[in-house]
């Protein structure tokens, strides 16, 4: 039940601020998220650390094919709701010394959004997971494609285009699947549980096929190269909020997919195709980190770093282990943060001088001390510093693809070193050295600036310091999910 | 069978009523006709199937779902022709009436269980269509349209009716379980003519529907027609003509599938190719529409080359969905294009007319937004739940998985078209000053898109 109401209480208060003003809309919104984190927590709180599934519903809705509206949470949907649910309220927030024209709307959409991707993380049915994996995608396309940069429309229009294309593959394997599973009874032949989807058993060419079904739509959406050519230029043209919603959440949706899907539906396939995906995750690490060092536009910078962290993550993720799996899960957590977080920093620089570009700024330090401190936190949280986020979850994952194969392990490993030297490029070129015109009355943080980077800079430090508290959550379903992987 | 005969009274009615001097009167009670007409539908629900008029009709669950389709429909598009009468030169009563009749045609091929019945809905339907293609007389190119979907059309009767009677030929009777028992017992015997005759009529039938490549009359003949009967052809004529090829192929030859499903899954792809490919290219909306429409029938196709049990439900809820999308496309379009022929001569119905529409009127870019979501197939809306049980079918039969492919890279290129004009209304500039929708439009457009918004998330409201 209370699963249930996570996914409706985004899409009331979605329905509570489109019917209100303009200018009242972010207090709504910010009332509406801050009350669906409330229910996270409690959720949390009361989750039992174990490899079953809680808080479940379920209700006919095509009854007659075995198609059920049903959710609950396990260890590793738990982690997915309370990012989206602790990162939303922050993204509301962070918007309120920005006006947007048609705030309504604006915040509607970003509750829509929220509500989708519960349920995204929450869905037992196949076809409703489906249902909110494509659902997502209408809330953020508005958001950025309306309230985007001068190359909006083109750029969103290939993000969407692409990222439905890849989709209707798995619909198709979806269906497939679905096609082959035992019913409940003799008069509902076929069931689109995702636990059914499991016992299905194909031959390994099937599997393989299903393989990549599953494989191009997680890896449009994740990006995983060659996949990626939407998302730099999407990440740069949308508005922020949508920027942190794509980075911090939306991106999740893929490596959840393939934890929910690829792993246990597909396991032959694995073993015959794992070896190529994490070669391609690789591949996307050292590339998006090259790209990386040398861009100008600070924004574009850290699309490129999100683009290189979640490659780790999928290589992490294909290489079945452990390790690699709870590191990824960990290193969702914390690249949400981080990433959510520097975009914050970026467009509180982008705010006061109007100017993204590397060269144009410099020596914000010497009049910002909050600014510079939790950028330096979220900073050396992103290059993996110990005692950060960041580190726990590279950790894990390299030592997780390392197990799988050291030559790729060690590949992977200069993810570390590149990090390092983007990110602290990026700092140096923006925050120290001389001032700049632009940067000559560089106000500090206000208040609901602080407001924002406060709690993500603690979870930094929590996760870096105590990952436990989130590692033993997940470690029964993952070990659940890997039996099924290893069987 | 009831609603047949009520409405060929009413529409003689209805012709009697235009001899009143206030026109007035006419939309409602066509209105109330069909409404009647609906309700008539549903009253042999609980003791379906049967056949009628000396099994020349057949009347069951589906066929009922189908007329209640075409009905739904009529209603709605019958509605937008408020503002109608208002043309000095317009006979509003004559065209009422040859709606009413139109419709009769429809339900006659969606239950006809006589080759003949089959001929005679087809001729009752597509000779009202002529008609009302036509009916803008002053306009050239209304005249043109009418004038190319005639000869067209009546080619095409001829070769249907030439099947027909190679058909008979064959089979000796006009009657589908005659012709089903024939293909039956002679399964190793089977006359040529059969082949050919079936051939023919799909032909004939194909053309009804715009199937690729008997499809090049569709985009100037809707282009030309006024944008309200544009609305018409495009949701009763096609869902009409596809519950009849369903009932054609599934009453008599499914015996012969293996004759018949490659020629159908040749004509699918080439429909679904063209459809799709061309309405990129177009700058009219409704020549696009024209070609969006063509594509939806490759899809309608796709599922009758599957042939599975779940075809006629799939057919059923696609055709809801399709015709719900195209009704409030449409209508937006009459909507936004009055306000604008009445400013300028300009071609008021390319994508441009849609410019900065989201600022100018909210509600008419909503439902514009909804419907092309819905012809794209996005969740949350009808026409993704068509999408998704045509594909479910054709999964189902197992050995047509490359056809998918096709229909996936289509429906890829699809959103393409749909998208243009979702990015017209919404983040394109163009006139500014709010639009004035009148209340009727409003009702009818407030109606199919809730419909289409609840059938996206309950698509078991329907059976």
């Amino acid at each position: 039940m209370l699963t249930l109401l996570l996914i409706l209480i985004p899409v009331l208060s979605a329905l509570a601020v489109l019917i209100t003003k303009n200018n009242s809309a972010k207090q709504v919104a910010m009332v509406g998220t801050l009350f669906e984190l409330g229910l996270a927590v409690a959720v949390f709180i009361s989750f039992e650390p174990n490899a079953t599934q809680q808080f479940g519903f379920s209700y006919p809705w095509i009854a007659s094919a075995g198609i059920m509206f049903a959710g609950g949470i396990d260890g590793i949907s738990l982690l997915l709701v309370m990012l989206t649910a602790f990162l939303t309220p922050l993204i509301v927030l962070s918007t309120f010394r920005q006006p947007y024209k048609n705030a309504s709307t604006f915040y509607a959409l970003i509750l829509f959004m929220q509500a989708a991707l519960m349920g995204v993380f929450t869905a037992a049915d196949a076809f409703l997971f489906y249902l909110f994996f494509e659902a997502a995608l209408i809330p953020i396309y508005f958001l950025a494609a309306v309230w985007g940069g001068e190359n909006r429309i083109k750029v969103t229009f290939k993000f969407f285009v692409y990222t439905i294309f890849g989709s209707l593959f798995m619909l198709v394997a979806l269906v497939y699947l679905y096609f082959q599973t035992a019913g409940l009874s003799a008069t509902v032949p076929h069931s689109s549980a995702i636990t059914a989807l499991y016992k299905v058993g194909l031959d390994a060419q099937k599997q393989g096929w299903i393989f990549w079904a599953f494989f191009v739509a997680f890896a449009i959406k994740m990006p995983i190269f060659p996949f990626h050519t939407w998302q730099p230029d999407t990440y740069t043209e949308s508005p922020t909020p949508a920027t942190m919603l794509l980075a911090g959440i939306m991106l999740k949706m893929g490596v959840y997919g393939v934890l929910r899907f690829l792993l246990p539906i597909a396991p032959l396939g694995m073993e015959a195709w794992s070896t190529t995906a994490i070669v391609l995750s690789v591949v996307g690490i050292v590339y998006g980190s090259i790209i990386a060092i040398q861009q100008r536009d600070i924004k574009r910078l850290v699309a490129y770093s999100s683009f290189a962290h979640v490659g780790l993550m999928a290589a992490g993720v294909f290489s079945q282990t452990l390790n690699g799996v709870q590191g990824a899960l960990i290193q969702m957590i914390a690249h949400g943060i981080n990433v959510v977080g520097l975009f914050f920093v970026i467009e509180i620089i982008f705010s006061r001088t109007k100017s993204r570009n590397i060269e144009q700024l410099g020596g914000i330090t010497q009049r910002t001390p909050q600014l510079t401190v939790y950028f330096m936190i979220l900073l050396l949280g992103s290059v993996a510093l110990p005692l950060t986020n960041g580190f726990v979850g590279e950790f894990l994952l390299l030592s997780g693809v390392y197990e799988f194969n050291k030559w790729l392990g060690t590949v992977a490993g200069l993810t570390i070193i590149l990090g390092a030297v983007y990110m602290l490029r990026l700092f140096q070129k923006a925050m120290f050295g001389g001032k700049s015109s632009l940067t000559e009355h560089f106000a500090d943080l206000s208040l609901s600036e602080r407001a924002v980077l406060l709690p993500l800079a603690i979870m930094v430090f929590w996760i870096g310091l105590y990952p436990n508290s989130f590692l033993k959550l997940t470690e029964p379903a993952v070990n659940n999910l890997l039996q099924m992987v290893h069987y | 069978m009831l609603s047949i005969i009520l409405l060929s009274i009413f529409g003689i009615v209805v012709l009697f009523l235009g001899f009143q001097k206030s026109k007035n009167i006419l939309l409602p009670a066509t209105l109330l006709c069909i409404a009647i007409a609906f309700a008539a539908n549903f009253v042999h629900w609980n003791d379906a199937p049967g056949l009628y008029f000396k099994e020349m009709l057949f009347e069951n669950r589906l066929t009922m779902s189908f007329s209640a389709i075409v009905l739904l429909s009529a209603f709605l598009v019958v509605a937008l022709t408020r503002g109608f009468a208002d043309d000095e030169a317009a006979q509003p009563a004559e065209y009422y009436a040859i709606i009413l009749f139109s419709l009769v045609g429809a339900i006659m091929m969606i239950g006809f269980d006589n080759l003949i019945m089959l001929f005679l809905g087809v001729e009752i339907l597509s000779v009202s269509m002529y008609v009302l293609t036509g009916s803008d007389k002053r306009n050239l190119r209304s005249n043109e349209a009418a004038l190319k979907y005639f000869l067209m059309g009546a080619f095409a009767t001829g070769i249907m009716l030439f099947g027909i009677a190679l058909l008979y030929g064959a089979t000796g009777s006009f009657n589908l379980t005659d012709i089903r028992g024939y293909v039956g017992t002679n399964s190793f015997s089977i006359s040529t003519l059969l082949y050919v005759g079936l051939l023919l009529v799909l032909i004939g039938m194909l053309f009804k529907v715009s199937a690729a490549p008997f499809h090049f009359w569709t985009p100037d003949v809707y282009d030309g027609a006024p944008t309200v009967f544009t609305a018409f052809m495009s949701t009763i004529v096609k869902t009409a003509g596809f519950a009849a090829i369903y009932r054609l192929l599934s009453g008599s030859f499914e015996g012969i599938y293996n004759f018949w499903w490659f020629t159908l899954a040749a004509i699918t792809i080439l429909t679904l190719v063209v459809g799709n490919i061309t309405a990129v290219y177009q700058q009219s909306f409704k020549r696009m529409m024209a070609y969006s429409s063509i594509s939806h029938a490759g899809y309608l196709l796709l599922s009758l080359t599957a042939m599975t049990a779940q075809t006629p439900d799939a057919i059923v809820f696609y055709s809801l969905a399709y015709s719900l999308a195209t009704v409030s496309a449409f209508g937006v379009l009459m909507a936004v294009a009055r306000e604008k022929s009445v400013q300028s001569h300009e071609n008021a119905e390319d994508f441009e007319a849609f410019n900065g529409l989201g600022k100018r009127n909210p509600l008419l870019a909503f439902v514009l937004t909804v419907s092309m979501l819905s012809l794209a197939g996005i969740p949350l809306t009808a026409g993704f739940w068509g999408k998704f049980f045509i594909f479910g079918t054709i999964v189902e039969r197992g050995n047509l998985i490359w056809m998918l492919i096709v229909a996936i890279l289509m429906s890829a290129v699809g959103i393409y078209y749909y998208f243009k004009v979702i990015i017209a209304t919404y983040m394109k500039d163009g006139e500014t000053g709010a639009l004035r929708v009148p209340p009727f439009y409003r009702i009818v457009l407030i109606v199919s898109t809730t419909l289409t918004l609840l059938f996206g998330l309950i698509p078991k409201l329907l059976s």
